[in-house]
C-alpha cells in the first residue's frame, strides 16, 4: 500500500528543474503581458503626482464621463438581470420550439464586433436610419445620446447573465420546482423560495461580470456617441480623447480609475466564489 | 381517494409512452406499477400526479374529473427518484415548504407548522436530523425526507416514482418494508413505480405489469405470480424455462406452434422415468444458493439449457452432481402460442 503511493507521488510529479522552468516560463509572460501594463497606467496616472491626478478627475468634462459610465451600467445591469433569469428560465427548464434559436441570440453579442452593434443601432435610429424620421418628428433623440449609450451598453452585455445560468440551471433540472408545485407552491413562490436561492451564486458572478463589461464598453458604445464632451462621453471614451490630444497625465488618470475597477471585479468575484464554495454550492 | 384511469394515451413524437390505459384504483390501496425501464410506468404517475399531460384519455378522482386541475390543485403527494430535496433548505424547512406556501387563510402559525414537521420527523423516524442540509444525509434518509415533506400538505393521493431505485440492496429491503408499515398506518391511496419484481410483490396490494406503454397485467402479486396472463409476465416475473411445441410436443399438447411455459421450481427431477413424457437430460451444472439449490440441464443433443430449483431438503434427499442423467418432467406449466410469442421482447 504504502509503496503503491509512493509511486504515485514520483510518476505524477516532474523533476525539480522542470518545475522550475514551467514556473519561470508562466511568471514572464504574466508579469510581460498582464503585471508590466496594469503598473504603467498607475505609474504614468501618479507620475505628476497625486494632486494633478486629483484635479484630472474632477475636471468637469472626466466628472461628466464618470458619472455617464455609472449610469449606462447602473440601467444595462438590472436590465440584463431581469432579461438573463428570464432566457436561462425559460430554455434551462422548458422544451419549446425556437428554443435553439434563442440560444444562438443570446451569443449574438458575443460573436459579432461591438462596432457593428453600434452600428446597427446608428442605422435603425441615426437621423438617416429605419425609424429615425419618426424619432425625429417626436423630437426624440437616441443616437449620438445618453439613450443610445445605454442601448449598446444593454446589447453588448446581454449574454452575460443568460451565459452564467443557463449551464447552471440546466444542471439543477427541474425536480425542485416541480416538488414545490406538487407541494401546493405558486409560480412565484417556487421561483423565489427554490429557483433563486439555487442560482444565487452564479448570478452574482454574472452580474459581477456584466458589470464589468458595461462599464469598460469601448467599440459599441463609441459608435453612438458622437463624442460630444461633457455630454456623451463614457470613461473609455473620454480616455480616449485625451490621449489623442497628448493630455497623457489625465488620459491615464482616468484609465487607473478603469484599472481599479477591473481589479475591485476580481477581488470581488474570488471573494464570491470564495463564499459559494464554503456554503458548498456550485458555481 | 379513488382514481380512475380511462382510455389515457401519451406518446413523445412518434413513440407510444402509454397506450390506451384503463386502470381503477381503490381507495387506500397501494399499487405497484411494474415493468422494465422506460418511460411508460413514470409518464402514468406524472400524468395523474398533473406534472405531464395526456394526449388523449381521462382522469378522475372518487369519479370526479381532474383534467383541469393543475398539480398544485390536485393534492397530490410526489415523491421523485433523485429525491428532489431543496438543497438550500435544512430538513425542517424541505418539510415544512408545502405548510408555508399555503395561502395566508390557511397556513398554520408558526407554532403548529414546528409541531406538524416535528410530527412528521418523527413519523419518518428522523427528528434528529432536522437542522441538517439535504447534501449531508446518506440516500435512504433523504427518501424518507422526501417522503416526510410529501406527507407534509395531508395529500389525498401517494406517487413515488422509483423511489428506492437509488438506493443500494440493504437499504432498498428495510426501507420498502417500512413503506408497507407506513401505509398501513396512514391508509393514503399509493403507486409506486419499480423495475423491480421483488419490490412489487413484496410491497404492494397489487401489481399493475407494464410493458411498452400497456398494461400486460393487473392482479394481487399472487395472482401475477401463480398465473400470468401474457408471456411476457411470466418472463418478467420470476424465472421460466421455455419449451417449444416443436420438440417438446408431449409437453405443450398443441398442434400449431406453441410454447411451454414452465417455473424452475415447478420441474420434477428422477433418476428413472417418471412417464412416457419424461424428458431424459444431463446435468450440467449445481449450485446451492441459500436456501435453493440450482440445477441446470441440457437434453441430449440440445445445447439449451433448463434451469431447475430445487429446495435444499429435496436436494440432500437424492444429491446431484455433473455429468449424472436424469430424467426430467414439469408438473405444471401453461402454453401460449407463437403467435403471441413473437410480441415478446427479447429477454
Amino acid at each position: 500500500m504504502s509503496n503503491h503511493s509512493i509511486q504515485r507521488i514520483i510518476s505524477t510529479h516532474e523533476s525539480r528543474s522542470v518545475t522550475l522552468l514551467l514556473i519561470t516560463v508562466a511568471l514572464t509572460y504574466l508579469v510581460l503581458f498582464l503585471g508590466v501594463p496594469l503598473f504603467a497606467v498607475f505609474y504614468e496616472a501618479l507620475r505628476k503626482g497625486w494632486l494633478l491626478y486629483w484635479a484630472a478627475l474632477r475636471e468637469p468634462d472626466a466628472w461628466s464621463a464618470i458619472k455617464l459610465t455609472l449610469l449606462s451600467a447602473a440601467i444595462a445591469v438590472p436590465a440584463n438581470l431581469v432579461f438573463g433569469i428570464a432566457a436561462a428560465w425559460a430554455i434551462a427548464k422548458f422544451e419549446f420550439r425556437g428554443r435553439s434559436l434563442l440560444i444562438t441570440l443570446i451569443d449574438l453579442p458575443f460573436a459579432v464586433s461591438p462596432v457593428v452593434s453600434g452600428l446597427v443601432y446608428v442605422l435603425l435610429f441615426g437621423a438617416q436610419g429605419w425609424f429615425g424620421p419618426w424619432l425625429q418628428a417626436h423630437d426624440i433623440k437616441l443616437i449620438f445620446a445618453v439613450p443610445g449609450i445605454v442601448l449598446a451598453t444593454i446589447f453588448v452585455t446581454f449574454p452575460f447573465i443568460a451565459r452564467e445560468l443557463i449551464p447552471l440551471m440546466q444542471a439543477q433540472g427541474k425536480e425542485e420546482e416541480e416538488a414545490a408545485i406538487s407541494l401546493g407552491a405558486s409560480g412565484w413562490q417556487t421561483f423565489w423560495r427554490v429557483t433563486l436561492p439555487n442560482i444565487k451564486w452564479g448570478l452574482l458572478y454574472g452580474v459581477i461580470l456584466c458589470n464589468a463589461r458595461a462599464m469598460g464598453e469601448f467599440g459599441a458604445v463609441s459608435v453612438v456617441s458622437g463624442h460630444i464632451r461633457g455630454m456623451t462621453n463614457t470613461m473609455p471614451l473620454h480616455v480616449e480623447i485625451l490621449y489623442n490630444e497628448y493630455n497623457f497625465a489625465a488620459a491615464f488618470a482616468v484609465a487607473s480609475l478603469l484599472a481599479l475597477l477591473a481589479l475591485v471585479t476580481l477581488l470581488v468575484k474570488s471573494l464570491v466564489e470564495l463564499q459559494a464554495r464554503r456554503s458548498g454550492e456550485p458555481l | 381517494m379513488s382514481i380512475t384511469i380511462e382510455n389515457l394515451n401519451k406518446h413523445f413524437g412518434a413513440y407510444k409512452a402509454l397506450d390506451n390505459i384503463n386502470l381503477e384504483i381503490n381507495s387506500g390501496e397501494l399499487i405497484a406499477l411494474l415493468g422494465p425501464s422506460g418511460r411508460g410506468k413514470t409518464s402514468l404517475l406524472r400524468i395523474i400526479g398533473g406534472l405531464d399531460v395526456a394526449n388523449s384519455g381521462k382522469l378522475l378522482f372518487q369519479g370526479e374529473d381532474v383534467e383541469q386541475r393543475d398539480a398544485r390543485e390536485r393534492n397530490v403527494g410526489f415523491v421523485f427518484q433523485h429525491y428532489a430535496l431543496f438543497r438550500h433548505m435544512t430538513v425542517f424547512e424541505n418539510v415544512a415548504f408545502g405548510l408555508r406556501v399555503k395561502p395566508k387563510k390557511q397556513r398554520p402559525n408558526e407554532a403548529e407548522i414546528k409541531r406538524r414537521v416535528h410530527e412528521l420527523l418523527n413519523l419518518v423516524q428522523l427528528d434528529w436530523l432536522a437542522d441538517r442540509y439535504p447534501a449531508q444525509l446518506s440516500g435512504g434518509q433523504r427518501q424518507r425526507i422526501a417522503l416526510a415533506r410529501a406527507l407534509a400538505v395531508e395529500p389525498n393521493i401517494l406517487l413515488l416514482d422509483e423511489p428506492f431505485g437509488a438506493l443500494d440492496a440493504q437499504v432498498r429491503k428495510e426501507l420498502r418494508r417500512w413503506l408497507r408499515r407506513l401505509h398501513d398506518e396512514l391508509h393514503i391511496t399509493s403507486i409506486f413505480v419499480t423495475h423491480d419484481q421483488e419490490e412489487a410483490l413484496e410491497v404492494a396490494d397489487r401489481v399493475v405489469v407494464m410493458n411498452k406503454g400497456r398494461i400486460e397485467q393487473v392482479g394481487t402479486p399472487d395472482e401475477v405470480y401463480a398465473n400470468p396472463a401474457t408471456p411476457f409476465v411470466y418472463q418478467f416475473i420470476g424465472n421460466v424455462n421455455l419449451f417449444h411445441s416443436r420438440e417438446h410436443a408431449m409437453w405443450t399438447k398443441q398442434h400449431g406452434d406453441a410454447v411451454a411455459y414452465v417455473r424452475p421450481h415447478d420441474i420434477d427431477i428422477s433418476a428413472t422415468p417418471q412417464d412416457d413424457t419424461a424428458l431424459p437430460v444431463e446435468v450440467k451444472l449445481v449450485r446451492a444458493i441459500g436456501s435453493v439449490v440450482r440445477v441446470e440441464v441440457a437434453a441430449d443433443g440440445s445445447g439449451e439449457f433448463i434451469e431447475i430449483e430445487l429446495s435444499r431438503e429435496r436436494f440432500d434427499a437424492t444429491p446431484l452432481s455433473g455429468g449424472d442423467k436424469v430424467f426430467i418432467r414439469p408438473r405444471q406449466f401453461r402454453v401460449f402460442e407463437t403467435g403471441v410469442k413473437s410480441e415478446l421482447p427479447a429477454a
